[in-house]
């Protein structure tokens, strides 16, 4: 990808994240490099296993023992101040503390259990804005009911006083978004922000996102399993499985001319591309515990294009330029 | 309900139905209504309201059909589904079924009586992994049924539970295994395998690929649909993902709030969505080309089955709302594209006298 330091705002190099569990060593990320670029939706794609969550979650450094980032770096280019490796920082830091809900907000699935029951949804919005940010209590106030007025919360200031049960499912996905952008921030990673939701809910929380990117001139990693979500709102797009990349590029070009045949294999899958009657294109099997990652290319037991001896040996295929904007993991890449 | 302006409710299977479905019906849901009571607090607690999860659905099921239930939360689909196989007691209704000996209505019978029942309708659940008991094999699980109904023994037994398992793509040698041992795909075959292994003639399947990842999805949406086939099953389908439903479904039939919208062969509800809140419902689903983009403008959320708006439960969000949507509730009608739809605005009555309640 041709991108100066200018053009990206997270730079994800070779990223390893590995979990001790039992005495042996399960990578649920396992070398993983993609970037964001400055104003643009990257969206983060994969099955369950495959490490979507835990790259985002290395990103804010959320992962938790017996979790451990063991390579790589993850770098943040903020539009002021010098580059921040974030892998590097200590765990107590209080650069790490001023990245968290600061330069880097983070949207969760669950917005049940992202916000606290015993808070108000005002107590919650004004210590998000407190803690990186000295302000009175009129201000931050103030603050709050701007950032309940941005995602769309009527009556902001009687939403403040009340208590995340008394909510709708949609609205409480708000608040999470409002205090996820309490602190102005440059990136937003969102894991999953709309499966929780009905369908009408979840289009009106993707176009309140889209007008938010453009609005507050944000970056957004987006991770998510559904491609009608990453077609209708992101630029680019990674795809993962087992905790490598397979294929990475512009939304477009991956959608329209997917080169890896697990992309391929994902998107014949959606029943709305198939016609009625006819069997669904499905991919064999499942996708393999941790535990067992099998050896050469990782995705070969399921793929329709392995060849035995060359395939199945090794290790796991580099993520390599297709052109210029366009990687794939294959051995196969351009026979098939 | 004070106004039931439907033409008819009296048991007989071939009743003219709104979905149009043909006399042939294997299922014959009349008038169902499932309300929950809402008490209020301290110790001596009186009522003090009603949640309406389900009021005043009526379709066919013919045999061998698939029909797919579709809503968002709290529509009410999922406790339509329960309500029909008795999981649930009916507040009011009929629920008319053709047994091997006759049509009955589940919705009078007791605990006692359903019992025999229960093998001609299945149910087959959401969540692969809650829905098998880890403490009991997979030869136990499937098997299980039939032991309960005393239908098999033995070597015989034993056969049934290996040809049904081999019918949804499991070997004989899984049968001494655990449900932790298989994959969340395996988990929902061997839920379907225990759902039809009594050769039940009726399906209600609660969103059962909703679990699963993408690529094990299209796996189990082909076993459905092949079973289907080979045992003529007659589904009711319920499932929020509507490009799965369009793919299984021969007819779709809409709720919100509680209520049927609308309920239409399923090419033309897709192609040709009429009420209102099934034409954003489907303007609602991403698509996953990039270059089909989103048009959607529906405001608001779904109504509170507790306490539903009056005249037409859609009216405070509908593009097309107009005075009588406030005042009365629009009875599900059939047009004549052959669909039926419970709006105000496509009414091919439109011109009546306000009929109030």
């Amino acid at each position: 990808m041709v991108a100066t330091n200018h053009d990206l705002i997270l730079d994800v190099k070779d990223l390893k994240v590995s979990f001790f569990v039992d005495g042996s060593e399960l990578k649920a990320v396992d070398g993983a490099s993609f970037q964001v670029r400055r104003g643009r939706v990257l969206a983060v794609v994969g099955e369950s296993g495959c490490g979507k969550s835990v790259s985002a979650y290395s990103i804010l450094r959320l992962v938790k023992r017996p979790g451990r980032i063991v390579g790589g770096q993850i770098v943040l280019h903020p539009k002021s101040g010098p580059s921040i490796d974030i892998t590097a920082l200590q765990e107590d830091a209080e650069s790490l503390y001023a990245l968290r809900g600061g330069r880097i907000g983070m949207i969760f699935q669950e917005p049940m259990t992202a916000l606290s029951p015993v808070h108000t949804i005002g107590n919650q919005l004004s210590e998000a804005i407190a803690l990186h940010r000295p302000l009175g209590q009129a201000a931050i106030e103030a603050e709050a009911i701007s950032l309940l007025t941005k995602v769309g919360i009527a009556g902001p200031a009687q939403a403040l006083k009340k208590y995340p049960h008394e909510l709708s499912g949609g609205m409480r996905q708000r608040v999470v978004i409002a205090i996820a952008l309490a602190n102005s921030p440059e990136l937003l990673v969102a894991d999953e922000p709309t499966t929780a939701l009905d369908v009408t809910l979840q289009a009106q929380i993707l176009g309140l996102l889209k007008s938010l990117k453009q609005n507050e001139d944000l970056s957004v990693l987006l991770i998510t399993h559904d491609l009608g979500v990453v077609a209708q709102t992101a630029d680019d797009i990674v795809l993962m499985y087992l905790g490598r990349v397979v294929e990475s590029g512009p939304l477009r070009k991956v959608l329209k001319a997917p080169k890896h045949p697990y992309t391929r294999g994902l998107l014949d899958s959606i029943p709305s591309r198939s016609v009625r009657g006819k069997p669904l294109p499905s991919i064999t099997g499942s996708v393999p515990s941790l535990k067992e990652i099998p050896s050469g290319c990782p995705f070969h037991p399921r793929c329709p294009y392995a060849v035995p001896g060359r395939c199945d040996q090794g290790s796991a295929p580099q993520l390599s330029d297709f052109d210029a904007e366009q990687r794939v993991a294959c051995l196969r890449v351009g026979e098939i | 309900m004070a106004a039931d302006l439907s033409p008819s409710s009296s048991i007989d299977k071939n009743l003219p139905d709104p979905g149009s479905a043909p006399p042939s019906a294997l299922l014959s849901v009349r008038n169902l209504d499932k309300h929950f009571p809402i008490f209020g607090t301290g110790i001596l607690s009186r009522r003090v309201g009603w949640v309406r999860a389900v009021s005043d659905v009526s379709f066919d099921v013919s045999a061998g059909e698939t029909l797919g239930l579709v809503g968002e939360s709290g529509s009410g689909k999922t406790t339509t589904a329960r309500t029909i196989l008795r999981a649930l007691t009916p507040t009011a209704g009929e629920v008319l079924f053709r047994t091997s000996s006759g049509v009955v209505d589940l919705a009078k019978l007791s605990e006692a009586e359903l019992i025999p029942l229960r093998t001609q309708m299945q149910m087959v659940f959401q969540d692969p992994v809650s829905s098998l008991n880890p403490r009991m094999s997979i030869e136990q699980i499937v098997s299980e049924p039939l032991v309960i109904h005393k239908l098999a023994k033995g070597p015989h037994l034993r056969e049934r539970v290996v040809s049904m398992l081999e019918k949804v793509g499991l070997r004989s040698e899984h049968m001494s295994r655990y449900p932790h041992e298989f994959s969340g795909g395996q988990r929902q075959r061997i839920g379907i395998a225990r759902s039809l292994v009594m050769n039940p003639s009726l399906i209600v399947a609660d969103e059962p690929v909703s679990a699963l990842d993408v690529s094990v999805q299209a796996q189990v949406i082909n076993l459905l649909s092949d079973l289907r086939r080979e045992l003529k099953l007659t589904t009711i389908f319920v499932a929020h993902d509507l490009s799965v439903v369009r793919y299984l479904c021969d007819r779709v039939a809409v709720m919100y709030a509680g209520r049927l919208v609308e309920i239409a062969p399923t090419e033309q509800l897709f192609e040709h969505p009429e009420h209102p809140y099934t034409q954003a419902l489907l303007a609602a689903v991403p698509n996953a080309d990039p270059d089909v983009p989103m048009v959607f403008a529906l405001s608001g959320e779904v109504a509170n089955p507790a306490n539903l708006p009056s005249g037409c439960s859609f009216h405070p969000r509908c593009p097309e709302r107009f005075d009588l949507c406030e005042q009365t509730r629009p009875e599900l009608e059939t047009l004549a594209s052959g669909g039926s739809v419970a709006c105000h605005a496509r009414s091919p009555k439109r011109t009546l006298p306000v009929l109030d309640a």
